[in-house]
């Protein structure tokens, strides 16, 4: 299953005081968060919180007004320049990405390519394998999550768990160092929620690094090396899970809780 | 979904009602289609009409069918078909080309892009074709010299006017400044048909800017392009016809000419000229079933039926539909 095609280098990520506005409304206020090489974090908080903003802006999808994020001590999206920060090309960005995976809540598979295109695509484009090596590496991914028969298959002709798991090897197959997941189970029937947190499992269990926004707290518990838990833009509690979850000192982290439980 | 278990009917156990034969359960009973002796009527009715229509057509001697015959394979006729073709093929190509990059300046971050693609659909959009064709034609008698350059400063290049300008090239240019306008739109149409969450996914993945609208956003928006499209290059096979304003023989130039040697064989002339341009319509709604059909994949379970394909499973439904009548 680990074979060296598969490897991975963990990262570390700094996310360091970042603000973020949409307009007038404040999102993200002043979010410190630090996750090491390896870990495995689980963000929780109501609606509304500014979760998946959080998680976008780690990856530049968004851009913070103040504050920076660093993956491996890298400035992502932005370099140094005396006392600034100045933005980086958009050229500079995309090729930061590919250290950084990302899962959406609604996949986003490419419709007009087969499993096994959507997988070995970013490998090919951005130069890192040639075409051969990159269906090989696709077909190790996709039989790492259990779909070793569906290369051929369109994402329409998959089921909801299926493509799930497609876009989990596509973010795979650039070997990130830490991979963000944003609820990557909300829009799951019900039985198919197991099979894609079986396959994140194996990954925190590989040593990734993994940030994950979830409403599952059943499985944060089981899977989180700590969890974060966000409130109006601002980190209102972390820590492990057996304090976070179990004896939360927030009122606001209890509430959130008791409703969700 | 939330159906309590006990509420399940049984169809077996459902109680013979009165008109039934009692004994047979009723899932054994055949479902009788419901008949439509409307549809047949109006069927009947359209057929007369229809055949009454064709009978006048080969009948009726001011067509001039044995003319028309004469007429429809002459070299004449051909040449100017062929005329037709080419002018139509480059001003398809380049128009989608400029269509494209107009449609991508138009969706890009410059303001001055915008601008100036948004002025030019406007423009284009708002001259008519015969117009911007006798310019052209004009343009291309009054000056000799054509070069490109800084304005009132050197010239880089400079083409011989008389030489470059030929008819054909100012039928193709006049085509497909007009053209791209109108393709400019149904490509921008397309491109913002195709879901946000695709570009945030190529983004993220960190594809090349080119290779995102290469590979991911464009063969995706080209469904929704590929009907838009062949609508204007159906339109753009019959404008060819204007190209005789600037002194071009296509094939209806080339029917009008003969038309006016021939004053006698002016319908049949048109007829000619009316199936060729029923051909290249249908050569072109033929060729867009394919090729929509093959933008389709993914975008639905399974693709269309090809017409082949539906003919084959309409004549085993109807052999299987005789084996049911026959055996009951
Ligand atoms: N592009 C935008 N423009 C304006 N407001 C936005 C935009 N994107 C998000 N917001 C607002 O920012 C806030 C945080 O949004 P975010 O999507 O990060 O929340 P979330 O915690 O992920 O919520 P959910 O659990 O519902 O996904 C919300 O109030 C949302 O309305
Ligand atoms: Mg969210």
């Amino acid at each position: 299953m680990s074979t060296e095609t598969l490897q991975i280098v963990p990262a570390a990520v700094e996310v360091h005081d970042v603000h973020k506005w949409y307009g007038s409304h404040r999102v993200l206020d002043g979010v410190d968060l630090t996750v090491r090489a390896g870990e495995v974090t689980v963000i929780l908080g109501p609606s509304g919180s500014g979760k998946s903003t959080l998680l976008r802006v780690v990856n530049h999808l968004e851009k913070p007004e103040i504050g920076y994020v660093s993956v491996n001590g890298e400035l992502i999206g932005v370099r140094k320049q005396g006392d600034h920060l100045k933005e980086l090309s958009e050229r500079a960005i995309l090729a930061q990405r590919s250290n950084i995976g990302f899962v959406f809540q609604n996949f986003n598979l490419f419709p007009h390519l087969t499993v096994l295109e959507n997988v070995a695509a970013a490998p090919v484009a951005t130069g890192k394998l040639d075409r051969d090596e990159a269906h090989k590496l696709a077909r190790e991914l996709l039989d790492r999550v259990g779909l070793a028969d569906k290369e051929t298959a369109y994402p329409r002709q998959l089921s909801g768990g299926q493509q799930q798991r497609v876009a989990i090897a596509r973010a795979l197959a650039l070997r990130p160092g830490v991979i963000l997941f944003d609820e990557p189970t909300s829009a799951l029937d019900p039985e198919l929620v197991g099979e894609v947190l079986a396959v994140i499992k194996d990954l925190a269990k590989s040593g990734t690094t993994l940030v994950i926004v979830t409403h599952e707290i059943g499985f944060a518990r089981e899977i989180a090396d700590r969890v974060v838990f966000i409130d109006g833009g601002k980190i209102v509690e972390q820590g492990p899970p057996s304090e976070v979850l179990d004896k939360p000192r927030h009122e606001r982290t209890r509430d959130f809780l008791s409703k969700v439980l | 979904m939330s159906e309590p278990p006990g509420a399940a009917v049984s169809l077996t156990e459902a109680p013979p009602s009165a008109t039934d034969a009692p004994s047979k359960p009723l899932a054994a009973q055949r479902v009788l289609p419901l008949r439509r002796p409307g549809r047949w009527i109006a069927t009947a009715v359209v057929l007369v009409l229809a055949a009454q229509f064709v009978h006048g057509l080969v009948t009726n001697p001011f067509y001039q069918w044995d003319r028309f015959g004469y007429w429809f394979l002459r070299p004449t006729i051909l040449d100017g078909l062929l005329v037709t073709l080419e002018v139509t093929a480059y001003s398809a190509v380049l128009g989608l080309l400029g269509g494209i990059l107009l449609a991508l300046a138009r969706l890009s971050k410059s303001p001055v892009l915008r601008a100036v693609s948004w002025i030019y659909i406007w423009t284009f959009r708002s001259i008519p074709l015969i117009v911007i064709l006798l310019f052209l034609y004009n343009f291309s008698a009054l000056y000799q010299t054509l070069s490109v350059g800084v304005p009132f400063g050197p010239a880089f290049f400079t083409f011989d006017e008389s030489r470059l300008a030929t008819d054909i090239v100012v039928a193709v240019v006049g085509l497909s400044l007009n053209q791209a306008a109108y393709a400019a739109e149904a490509v921008r149409g397309g491109i913002l048909s195709v879901d946000q969450g695709q570009h945030e996914a190529a983004a993220a993945l960190g594809l090349p800017k080119g290779y995102q609208f290469r590979k991911v956003v464009f063969p995706q928006a080209l469904r929704s392009i590929t009907p838009n499209y062949v609508n204007q290059l159906i339109d753009l096979v019959k404008a060819t016809s204007l190209v005789f304003y600037v002194s071009l023989l296509d094939l209806f130039g080339a029917a009008q000419t003969m038309g006016a040697t021939y004053p006698g064989d002016i319908v049949p002339l048109l007829l000619v000229v009316t199936v060729w341009y029923l051909i290249l319509t249908t050569v072109v709604s033929v060729v867009q079933f394919y090729v929509e059909r093959y933008f389709a994949r993914g975008a639905t379970r399974t693709l269309p039926p090809t017409p082949l394909q539906k003919l084959r499973t309409a004549v085993s439904d109807l052999r299987d539909r005789v084996r049911r009548e026959a055996a009951v």
